[in-house]
């Protein structure tokens, strides 16, 4: 925004600045006519997929930065099946798949070949989802982070193992029902106190760059991308993606519940350079974890008619509380 | 230039020779001293215009060269046992890929129990993964193979094994006569890829295939191995013409003029085979050999004319199918057609020594037509037979390498199974 541009314009319930009432430079990448449309229509998402408009927007918005002069690496997944099957693409950015498992020490190879042969204007975006880089291709990933290799590898976030059928990953959240964490016995879904924070691993590494991003917040999300594709060396942008198949949600709701988990607390938009936070983004509505849990059917079993899993609510609130306080995000007085 | 020279140096002088642009390193005997010796002509200067990286892990290592390759630069990494089955998903995809990557094998066994010494486990459980293997016999050829490896791989868009007994030749201090790099440069022109990530031409690469052409890829995976039974030939006889000395190639034939009992191997051994050729010949015995330079793609006509003739084959070889027998013999079997009997013997498992007497052995008993189609050379078979025994009496499966060593050393390893501690 501009500086003369001090009132914040909002259109209620969806908390976004209309691009028309932007500075032309302000608006975003996807409000463009010039966008690159890195993944282009035709590929076969489901309605409401998180993951194909986040890998979108973030292509587009590196795809700007580089002035197309990139290549994308991706991970086995639902974002490589759903864009690439035989014989068609829907991919505008020269693309290389290779296995779930590998694709940042791929990544690593295509920079290291860029470098070698002189196309040094030439960048490397990876990409996979939470499966890919927090599980199977966590090695791989820990490995370009210590290296500083210049890659930009973007982890979309939607939970699960949703391309083989929705199956606990290591980011699934606390008490979330999976096809592998069922909604039966004494302690239903994800089991409480285990699961990873890929960000604050990747901050560990003292990176040059680590942001978390989210679907609902495109202006937000662009300018981290744009950011990280200013910097040289190992960066990591952690984006929250919901999937409507394994979440149970509706596919009109994408964006909602994106936009939930960061009001409520529980998925912290944030900034880190070389290992420590340099911005947050603050929460502007604060609201309770209920409303962004209740839409969802991956967590219908804590709102049984009549048996309200109050305790366990309580728990994920004293989640989504501990992150507003680690990282100040109602910084006036709003806790 | 002639060099006194360990094994692993004269590869690594040799594959510097390729100039290479992405080396991807990771530790595991016995490759170790080749990434070692280039890493250090990466750092001094020597090797320049090459990216040195030290990876994570075997998978890591295969797949920064495939993003190298695909990337558009010529690139080399090696690995051996373990190393490459951690690697093994990589592996098959950087053939599926189609990607020119050269690797030495470093040939060891594979555990458990974990051993690090030489046989050739390792490069028999990813043989059908697309890629091209070729056999050292010698550290000259050696380092000679690597040089033809990535003509090879260029020539055909597909990875290139270049499997090395592991200490035997890794180790071993021998005299390597090494080209120089006006030579090896006007026999390896640079890496050319035919396809790479260019954002002036984004092509997607490595989409998924379904069953509607599948088939048809995994054909023409085949036939690129049946095209490079013309180019592995062709390429040695250029090596030959500009260096001046053989190596590589398909199969090589020793003394197997009139021969009755041919002796087929792979890699080092095929040395004291020769030595233990000669001795029988001097004594008047019709044995010959035949060492196989390739056998990814098989050489099954080459093999088969180069057997013909013979009363009996023997297949050395030092890798065990459990349950089966051995992976060169079944091969060996595809390309006689049931000419004659193929023998298998297998050998040097875990670094084994193979002694010319326990050959001559082998040999002698062939001639008496008293060889069984499968034996385990020196087989110490009253331990073997005191675990079978103590195996059947517990029908316990359990901890097989301790129970031997107790056999072998009686009174010093003690243990009591749980179930003994019931009784």
């Amino acid at each position: 925004m501009t500086e003369t541009q001090k009132v914040r314009f909002y259109q209620t319930g969806t908390h976004t600045v209309g691009n028309r009432l932007m500075e032309a430079e302000s608006r975003t990448v996807q409000a463009s006519p010039e966008r690159s449309n890195a993944i282009t229509s035709g590929h076969r998402a489901c309605q409401g997929c998180g993951e194909a408009l986040g890998a979108r927007y973030a292509l587009d918005a590196a795809m700007r930065a580089t002035g197309g002069r990139m290549v994308a690496v991706n991970a086995t997944g639902c974002l490589e099946v759903f864009t690439t099957p035989y014989p068609e693409t829907s991919w505008q950015v020269a693309w290389l798949h290779s296995l779930f498992g590998n694709a940042p020490a791929v990544a690593t190879g295509v920079a290291a070949a860029l470098r070698v042969t002189g196309q040094h204007d030439v960048r490397v975006v990876a990409q996979g989802g939470d499966g890919g880089t927090t599980d199977i291709g966590f090695g791989c990933l820990s490995g370009l982070f210590e290296r500083n290799d210049d890659v930009l590898y973007i982890c979309y976030d939607n939970e699960a193992y949703m391309n083989t059928g929705v199956q606990r990953s290591s980011a699934t959240p606390a008490f979330a029902r999976t096809a592998t964490t069922p909604a039966t016995g004494p302690h239903p879904g994800n089991v409480a106190g285990t699961g990873k924070n890929l960000p604050r691993i990747a901050m560990a590494h003292e990176i040059p760059y680590v942001g978390t991003a989210s679907v609902a917040d495109l202006h937000d999300l662009e300018a981290k991308v744009t950011r990280a594709m200013a910097i040289g060396g190992a960066r990591y942008i952690h984006i929250h993606v919901p999937c409507p198949l394994g979440w149970g949600a509706a596919a009109h709701d994408t964006i909602r519940l994106a936009r939930l988990a960061v009001e409520s607390g529980l998925f912290p938009l944030i900034e880190a350079e070389h290992g420590e936070v340099t911005a947050v983004k603050p929460i502007r509505r604060r609201v309770p974890v209920e409303d962004y849990l209740r839409p969802q059917k991956r967590f219908a079993h804590l709102f049984r008619p009549g048996h309200e899993d109050r305790a366990t609510l309580a728990a994920i609130q004293a989640t989504a509380d501990a992150n507003i306080r680690r990282y100040g995000l109602c910084p006036e007085g709003q806790e | 230039m002639l060099k006194q020279i360990e094994g692993s140096q004269g590869m690594a002088e040799a594959i510097a020779l390729c100039r290479p642009q992405v080396i991807c390193a990771y530790p595991i005997t016995p490759q170790t001293h080749i990434v070692e010796g280039l890493g250090a002509m990466v750092k001094d200067g020597r090797l320049s215009g090459c990216e040195y990286i030290n990876v994570e892990s075997e998978f890591g290592a295969m797949s920064v060269a495939i993003g190298a390759a695909a990337g558009g630069a010529r690139a080399y990494t090696a690995t051996a046992s373990q190393g490459l089955l951690f690697m093994a998903e990589a592996v098959y995809n950087a053939a599926g890929l189609g990607l020119p990557i050269v690797m030495t094998l470093g040939n060891r066994a594979i555990g458990a129990p974990i051993n690090i010494w030489n046989d050739h486990s390792d490069a028999m459980a990813l043989k059908d993964a697309g890629w091209i293997q070729l056999y050292a016999e010698t550290n000259q050829e050696a380092a000679d193979l690597h040089i033809q490896a990535f003509r090879i791989a260029e020539d055909l868009s597909c990875p290139v094994m270049v499997c090395v007994d592991g200490f035997i030749l890794t180790h071993a201090f021998e005299r390597v006569d090494l080209p120089t790099q006006a030579q090896v440069d006007d026999f390896l022109p640079p890496y050319r890829p035919v396809q790479r990530l260019d954002p002036a031409n984004p092509y997607s690469i490595g989409a998924m295939v379904g069953p509607e052409a599948f088939t048809e890829v995994r054909y023409l995976a085949h036939q690129k191995m049946i095209d490079a039974l013309d180019v592995i030939p062709r390429v040695a006889a250029e090596f030959e013409a500009a260096f001046g000395r053989a190596a590589g190639g398909l199969v090589r034939p020793y003394r197997t003029e009139g021969a009755e009992t041919l002796v087929v191997a792979l890699g080092s051994v095929n040395g004291t085979i020769k030595d233990v050729v000669d001795a029988e010949r001097a004594a008047g015995r019709a044995v010959g050999s035949v060492s196989i330079g390739a056998f990814r793609p098989f050489p099954l006509a080459e093999l088969n004319a180069a057997l013909a003739g013979a009363r009996r084959v023997v297949c050395l070889e030092k890798n065990l199918a459990p349950g089966l027998g051995g992976a060169l013999a079944s091969n060996v079997r595809m390309a006689l057609r049931g000419q004659a009997p193929v023998h298998t013997v297998i050998a040097g498992l875990g670094g084994r020594p193979i002694t010319r007497a326990g050959i001559a052995g082998v040999l002698a008993a062939a001639a008496q037509d008293a060889l069984d189609d499968l034996t385990f050379l020196d087989l110490n078979r009253p331990v073997v037979e005191a675990q079978l025994l103590r195996a059947a009496g517990l029908r316990e499966s359990g901890p097989i390498a301790e129970n031997l060593l107790k056999a072998l050393n009686p009174g010093r390893v003690e243990r009591v199974s749980p179930r003994r501690m019931q009784e």
